[in-house]
């Protein structure tokens, strides 16, 4: 069961992630790569909505995130207007100019709305996804060190951690991006930068308390390596927390880059991006007629958080009920 | 002429709301409590007896909810009180006193604060006078230094003093009704015999009624009037304590006392006997009698008929059991044997301690410790909190490193060698068992992943199937159905828990196991089990057991040889039988009969000690114990070392009293000549 959940999202994040980041390398095989993604998502959405049924907040989420990233992997193949190509300018939603139909309307620069935030999704889930995941990795690596050895060890890691965690968020990701330049790979760091030492908190307090118990001491008294009393004793009972925490931080880390977009920091136009749609729109909608610029890509993005954390909600009731 | 009762429970019926529907918790229960009674409620965890309490308290939470049945307090409903009244009788005529003191306490308030509170709160009382009453409670609880307790926060006192602030705070109230949750479990043995000393007196002084609720028959005798036997929610016997321990008429009484280490038990001739099966699960009840599949008396198609009633036995004044067959069981008759055990023989000699010396800073957590433990022998290292003896566990298993001394297993120096650079052979040559069956396995992987780890770690075994075949071997030898290696931890009782551990110390047959308090959190009849199955593997591996414990009962079924501990030095040491027996050492003596005994055939001598177990960062000068001591040498005790005085060969005690004062001490209990 669980290997075949790590299958699935290993079946839609691979694809995905290979697509929005190398997408010229794939040359003829890009259009290809994401089709088994498809059944891989609804099958995940089954699983997740059978398992999490108990809660309905737990439903919800799920049902939102899922929705985007069928929307992610699903884009290629659907009959939508090319999201770069400039066609009618101010076209009001419902609007057809051309003999095109703008079901989203279009922008100042004459792009389809609706075109342009189903792509959209791609670039904020990739990125998201993955700053996370890395945060994680090296967040919670250090957190297991850091609480289960102790000592030296603990004082160093706390310490760096805490130099990071005392710069404020966005200037650590300007001062990243100045230096590193910007692309979606300085991203992660940059994510990582601000994440990592606040995860390396939560897993040093859960490993800290996990290391006096029994079972750690019956593992070190038949003589297990400290990495692996870490990895397969300590990190499994420690996950509980990790999940729900690691759905907030997946909405927060999509605020994040669509903010550093928005600022022009983080990716670049023109592929379409939530960040970047919000931000070309800020100027035009500040007329009436033209707020669905604005209203389209905003509400896509709060819905995707929206789902991130209802899931982490959702989780923590069902494991306060156990 | 009969006086109205104070608390009737009539009928009552608790439910708790789970996924699956309600659980019952407490079924069809009938209580009834006389002012200045003080009734006792036992039974095993799970059995519903904190749950008539916080009823009658309306505590339940949203969870739990009362069914059926009535709480009459003073003869009004308290479940049909509105909230005004219920906060008049909480913590006014009904005081409730938990476990654990320092959740009762506020730790951001001084106790005189919180103290002053109670009367200013309940009847309005002004400052001065209200602090005047919390001195004069502090008095009445035996609390030493009142002054300066009142300005002290609860983090700053023991264990011990704490319980009696709680105590203290919920007599200031002048309440009619005491009902006490475990009240001394958090606490050590001497320190308990003085609160369950206290709680005597306070029914003698104030005339407070009381329902404690205990796990431990032994302390419900020493403590009240009558007694409620539970089991799986039900009340199974009732009846004056005096009756039911002299004769109990239900078979789950019966082997609750055979499953209690009492005195007379020998872990050679007279072993215990557990009660067989487990606890139903409260969703799975059984037809009929709760109890009737753990039964010896069970009469199919009688037992598990209709459910059983609970009714007075016949002549017997207001004795009552829940058992069909009350008449026809030969209550008197001995009870069947069980095969007992030949003498073990012990070998050469597998441990050897010597002038072991611990220090944390300025703490000597062992100071001078010299002991050894043969081949199948077991060797108990007994104490209260503090003493040292889970410090000596953790050296002996390279956790921690000695500061001098030695510790010596098969002639290989350890005291000073890190687990992390013992060689295989020593690893495996020395176990453990861990006192907490909750913490003992790791909640994330299987029963049978973690015995084959310790196979393939061990060394004992490496192809697959074979680790396979030995883990469930194991199972068998810990007498757990096979297909537990496939279960998870929570899914087993803490009983199976702690045999899973006890399979995981011996999966790499080991020559010397440290059982560090394994029986301790276990239930009383899931204890006897667990250390008859303890005992059986060791006869047959020919292990040494090295068994640290607090609980003498146990320690007296259990061991062959006792070291008492006290501060991290040894008091006395000897034989089982010579440490049980005079001459004791005052601490040995003291602890024995802090003991609470079930078996009404002993009595057993008061002997308290005064104060509290000093801080081990500052021991006293000369003797450890001279501060709590009743026998203190002034000039002696308070400033030399104790001489270590052989009163018999091989039983040693550290005391500066004369050989012939020593001699001269009358044994603790004392057999009741019928």
């Amino acid at each position: 069961m669980k290997a075949g959940i790590a299958l699935l999202l290993a079946l839609i994040w691979l694809p995905l992630a290979g697509y929005v980041m190398f997408r010229p390398a794939l040359g003829a095989l890009a259009p290809y790569l994401l089709l088994p993604s498809i059944p891989a998502v609804i099958l995940l959405y089954g699983i997740a909505v059978r398992s999490w049924r108990e809660s309905r907040v737990a439903v919800f989420g799920v049902t939102l995130v899922c929705f985007w990233l069928l929307m992610a992997v699903t884009a290629p193949y659907l009959p939508l207007l090319d999201p770069n190509k400039p066609i009618a300018p101010f076209v009001a939603p419902g609007g057809i100019k051309h003999g095109v139909l703008f079901l989203l309307g279009s922008d100042m620069r004459g792009r389809d709305v609706l075109s342009r935030t189903l792509w959209g999704c791609q670039r904020v889930l990739v990125w998201g996804i993955t700053a996370t995941s890395v945060a994680y990795v090296v967040g919670a690596g250090f957190g297991l060190i850091a609480g289960y050895l102790g000592g030296w060890w603990d004082e160093f890691v706390s310490f760096a951690g805490n130099v990071l965690l005392s710069f404020p968020v966005m200037l650590l990701f300007i001062l990243v991006l100045n230096l590193l330049g910007q692309s979606g790979f300085n991203i992660i760091i940059a994510v990582t930068c601000s994440s990592a030492p606040v995860i390396m908190r939560i897993v040093r307090g859960l490993a800290l308390d996990a290391r006096s118990r029994d079972y750690i001491l019956a593992a070190q008294t038949r003589g297990e390596h400290p990495l692996w009393i870490m990895w397969v004793e300590l990190l499994p009972n420690v996950r509980g927390p990790l999940i729900i925490d690691a759905c907030l931080r997946l909405g927060y880390t999509t605020v994040a880059i669509t903010t550093l977009t928005f600022l022009g920091l983080g990716l670049q136009p023109p592929d379409p991006d939530w960040g970047l749609m919000i931000k070309e729109a800020a100027t035009a909608a500040l007329l009436w007629k033209y707020s669905y610029m604005l209203i389209v890509p905003a509400v896509s993005v709060s819905s995707l958080i929206l789902g991130f954390n209802l899931i982490a909600d959702g989780t923590r009731e069902m494991s306060l009920r156990d | 002429m009969s006086v109205a009762p104070l608390l009737e429970c009539k009928n009552l019926s608790i439910s708790y709301a789970g996924r699956a529907g309600d659980v019952p918790a407490v079924v069809g229960f009938n209580l009834t409590l006389k002012p200045g009674e003080a009734h006792g409620l036992v039974g095993e965890s799970g059995c519903g007896k904190s749950s008539i309490a916080l009823a009658v308290m309306r505590y339940l939470g949203r969870a739990g909810r009362v069914v059926a049945g009535q709480i009459l307090f003073r003869g009004r409903d308290v479940l049909a009180m509105n909230d005004a009244e219920m906060r008049r009788v909480r913590g006014g005529a009904i005081a409730m006193i938990y476990q654990e003191p320092m959740a009762s306490l506020n730790p951001s308030m001084t106790i005189g604060e919180q103290l002053i509170e109670v009367p200013r709160y309940h009847e309005g009382v002004g400052h001065r006078d209200a602090a005047l009453r919390a001195r004069a409670m502090l008095d009445r609880v035996q609390m030493a230094d009142a002054t300066r307790i009142m300005h002290s926060y609860p983090h700053q006192i023991s264990g011990g003093q704490q319980q009696r602030i709680v105590i203290a705070m919920a007599l200031l109230s002048n309440p009619q009704l005491l009902l006490l949750d475990e009240p001394t479990t958090a606490l050590d043995v001497t320190v308990e015999a003085g609160i369950v000393d206290l709680i005597r007196r306070i029914s003698a002084e104030f005339g407070t009624s009381m329902l404690y609720i205990s796990h431990n028959l032994g302390l419900v005798r020493e403590t009240c009037d009558r007694i409620t036997v539970m089991y799986c929610g039900e009340a199974v016997e009732s009846g004056p304590i005096a009756d039911v321990f002299r004769g109990a008429r239900h078979p789950y009484t019966r082997g609750l006392f055979a499953s209690n280490p009492s005195p007379a038990a020998d872990k050679n001739s007279r072993p215990l006997r557990s009660i067989p099966g487990q606890l139903p699960s409260p969703r799975a009840r059984p037809p009929g009698c709760l109890f009737g599949p753990r039964c010896e008396f069970f009469a199919v198609d009688r037992c598990d008929a209709q459910p059983v009633p609970i009714a007075p036995i016949a002549g017997s004044g207001d004795h009552s059991s829940r058992c069909l067959r009350v008449d026809e069981i030969a209550w008197d008759a001995a009870p069947a044997a069980i095969s007992s055990r030949a003498a073990a023989v012990f070998g050469e000699v597998a441990l050897q301690v010597n002038a072991l010396t611990k220090r944390f800073g300025s703490v000597s957590a062992n100071d001078g410790l010299s002991f050894e433990a043969r081949r199948g022998e077991t060797v108990a290292i007994v104490g209260e909190s503090g003493c040292g003896k889970s410090t000596f566990a953790k050296i002996l298993m390279g956790l921690l490193q000695a500061n001098s001394g030695s510790v010596q297993l098969a002639g290989l120096e350890l005291s000073r060698l890190p687990v992390t650079r013992r060689n295989p052979q020593t690893i495996r040559a020395l176990q453990m068992i861990f006192q907490n069956p909750f913490d003992t396995l790791n909640p994330s992987h299987s029963i049978g992943s973690q015995i084959a780890r310790v196979i393939r770690k061990l060394g004992v075994q490496r192809d697959a199937a074979k680790v396979r075949e030995q883990v469930l071997e194991l199972l068998d030898l810990v007498k757990l159905p096979r297909d537990f290696a496939a279960r998870r931890p929570r899914q087993l009782s803490g009983g199976q828990k702690q045999r899973v551990g006890v399979a995981r110390a011996f999966a790499g047959r080991p020559d010397v196991v440290v059982a560090d308090e394994p029986l301790s959190a276990l239930d009383v009849s899931v204890q006897a089990a667990v250390s008859e199955l303890l005992i059986d593997i060791q006869r047959r591996e020919r292990t040494t057991l090295l068994f640290i414990s607090h609980d003498l009962s146990v320690v007296r079924y259990l061991a062959d040889r006792v070291v008492v501990m006290y501060l991290g030095q040894i008091m006395e040491q000897g034989s089982t039988e010579q440490v049980f027996a005079p001459p004791y050492h005052p601490y040995t003596e003291a602890l024995l009969a802090a003991v609470p005994i079930a078996d009404q055939h002993y009595t057993k001598r008061k002997v308290l000690l005064s104060g509290e177990i000093p801080s081990a960062s500052n021991p006293p000068v000369g003797c450890r114990f001279c501060t709590r001591c009743a026998y203190r040498i002034p000039g002696t005790c308070d400033r030399l070392a104790p001489p270590l005085q052989q009163v018999a060969p091989d039983h040693q005690i550290a005391c500066h009293l004369p050989r012939e004062q020593l001699a001269a001490m009358r044994p603790v209990f004392e057999e009741v000549t019928p």
